[in-house]
């Protein structure tokens, strides 16, 4: 077994965090300001991991492990994923499920350490949170769908794998359909603007900012890293699709990982300086039509 | 490579479901000239040689589908000032859905129409997709100027039909339709002024009342 299945895994976490940093900055840069510095999140998580936590007198242990279910479950969905486009450090057929199901599950996790607070306002956002998932979660589906179809693989590494450099070229549309789709998903999954605005604190719009309120210092880190994380899962995934790179060198396909997921990072900041945030009944409609490209994406390999 | 052309037919379809989700009319028009583009190419994509017939064909859809009636259709929404569709009869992720349900549909049907073997494999289907979607448009809203691009939608799902022929069909009959297809929007919108006029309105669904 070669190392490189670690090795861009390690590049993938310790890179995670600079990604909302690079969108932001781009947002910031292309609506006229300067913006915070790339690397900021490094800053804060550094900050956040000298600090103590705070535990308010109404929250139980349901709150203290929402935190850490949310991380290991994103670090645990990244062992699943291709990462060097060969081979996952786990893999089994059907992980695509058990990838799913680890993303709902940290979702999960922190929606009810948002509830445990008690604080109606963190329930509000739980409710919206579990909303956006609802519409989020069948459009997941539908993007494997169109994966297993055109490569007739079950897992996650042999559908990005060797099989998909193979049909590539056969199934582009309905792939560049599904990289659409997973684009608008990973927008709605890492709370990015046309769903939610994580510039925006303490305000009624937020979705995804409201739940972690109550959560301080290395806690609060692990979430924010496992923000960042999920964006570059989602990130990863895309540039698996676009750029199918079993047939090249380990280090190649890691370099265009890489660059692939600034290239991501950069496209969330130029949406998000382009798009306003969309209102709360609207969300809906934008992940149908995120379900819509899928669905031809299925239809055109089912032709 | 799979083909230029059946990105290109790709593009139309997305852009159909860009018009069923979208509020706002200016970003409805833009979809259509987006689409009249995409339209303009695609002769020159279907056909690679350079023949006149389809030069005139590709250049002549793109000064009419994507240049003048865009512009046309913005000078309306000016003029009329209305800016999106209120609520439409469909709500706008039930058109959407309504919307893959006909692409999947309309894959279905091509297969079992018996045609002379076309360039594409994809050109029938998405000429049906694109009939029904601007179909559904034109029955679903309310504003007059979105009917309109209801009816666009429609006729370019016509054109792309009529492009599985286009070897066949002569070039004047074509252009023929273009110059049809100019004159009926630019009298629509022409009329859709005067509704507004008329009513301070573009709801259509004003016109069922009586009035002395």
């Amino acid at each position: 077994m070669t190392p490189w299945p670690v090795v861009t895994l390690v590049m993938v976490l310790a890179v995670a965090p600079a990604l909302p940093g690079i969108a932001t900055r781009t947002r910031a840069f292309l609506t006229g300001r300067r913006g915070m510095p790339v690397l900021q999140l490094y800053r804060d998580l550094a900050k956040l991991l000298r600090k103590n936590v705070v535990y308010s007198e109404t929250t139980t242990t349901v709150f203290r492990i929402g935190p850490i279910i949310t991380l290991a479950t994103a670090v645990v969905a990244a062992t699943l994923l291709p990462l060097d486009g060969h081979a996952a450090l786990l893999s089994f057929s059907g992980d695509l499920v058990a990838f799913a199901g680890l993303l709902g599950l940290g979702r999960f996790a922190l929606v009810l350490a948002g509830l445990d607070t008690g604080s109606s306002f963190e329930g509000m956002g739980a409710s919206r949170e579990v909303t956006v998932s609802a519409f989020a979660e069948p459009v997941l589906f539908l993007c494997f769908t169109v994966l297993v179809l055109a490569t007739g693989e079950l897992s996650l590494a042999g559908m990005l794998g060797e099989r998909l450099a193979a049909v590539w070229v056969l199934t582009l549309p309905s792939l560049a359909l599904t990289a659409v789709a997973l684009f608008m998903l990973a927008l709605a999954e890492t709370s990015r603007v046309p769903v939610d605005d994580p510039g925006t604190h303490l305000e009624l719009t937020m979705i995804h900012e409201v739940i972690v309120l109550d959560h301080s210092g290395p806690e609060l880190a692990m979430i924010l890293f496992a923000s960042a994380l999920k964006l570059a899962l989602f990130g990863a995934l895309v540039v698996s699709l676009l750029m199918p790179r079993a047939l090249l060198a380990p280090p190649l396909a890691a370099l265009i990982l890489l660059g692939g997921l600034v290239a991501m990072a950069v496209g969330v900041g130029i949406v998000e300086a382009s798009m306003a945030r969309l209102r709360m009944n609207r969300l809906p409609q934008f992940l149908v039509a995120a379900g819509a490209l899928a669905v031809v994406g299925v239809i055109l390999l089912l032709r | 490579m799979s083909d230029l052309h059946e990105l290109l037919l790709l593009g139309v379809v997305l852009t159909n479901f860009w018009v069923l989700g979208t509020t706002r009319l200016s970003s409805a028009i833009r979809a259509t000239a987006i689409q009249g583009a995409l339209l303009a190419a695609l002769p020159v994509a279907l056909h690679p040689g350079w023949s006149l017939h389809i030069i005139g064909l590709a250049v002549g859809t793109l000064l009419v589908k994507a240049i003048l009636l865009p512009t046309f259709l913005s000078w309306a929404i000016r003029e009329a000032a209305v800016r999106r569709e209120i609520e439409p009869l469909i709500g706008f992720s039930g058109s959407l859905l309504l919307g893959t349900i006909v692409v999947a549909l309309s894959f279905g049907i091509a297969q079992r129409i018996p045609l002379p073997e076309s360039e594409s494999a994809l050109l029938i289907p998405v000429a049906l997709a694109t009939v029904m979607i601007g179909l559904i448009v034109l029955t679903t809203r309310n504003k007059a100027l979105t009917q309109v691009v209801g009816y666009l939608i429609l006729e370019n799902g016509i054109y792309v039909f009529g492009l599985s022929q286009a070897e066949r069909v002569p070039f004047l009959v074509e252009l023929g339709v273009l110059l049809d297809i100019f004159v009926g929007i630019f009298i629509m919108g022409i009329v859709v002024f005067h509704i507004n006029r008329a009513f301070d309105s573009m709801d259509s669904t004003r016109l069922t009342e009586l009035k002395d």
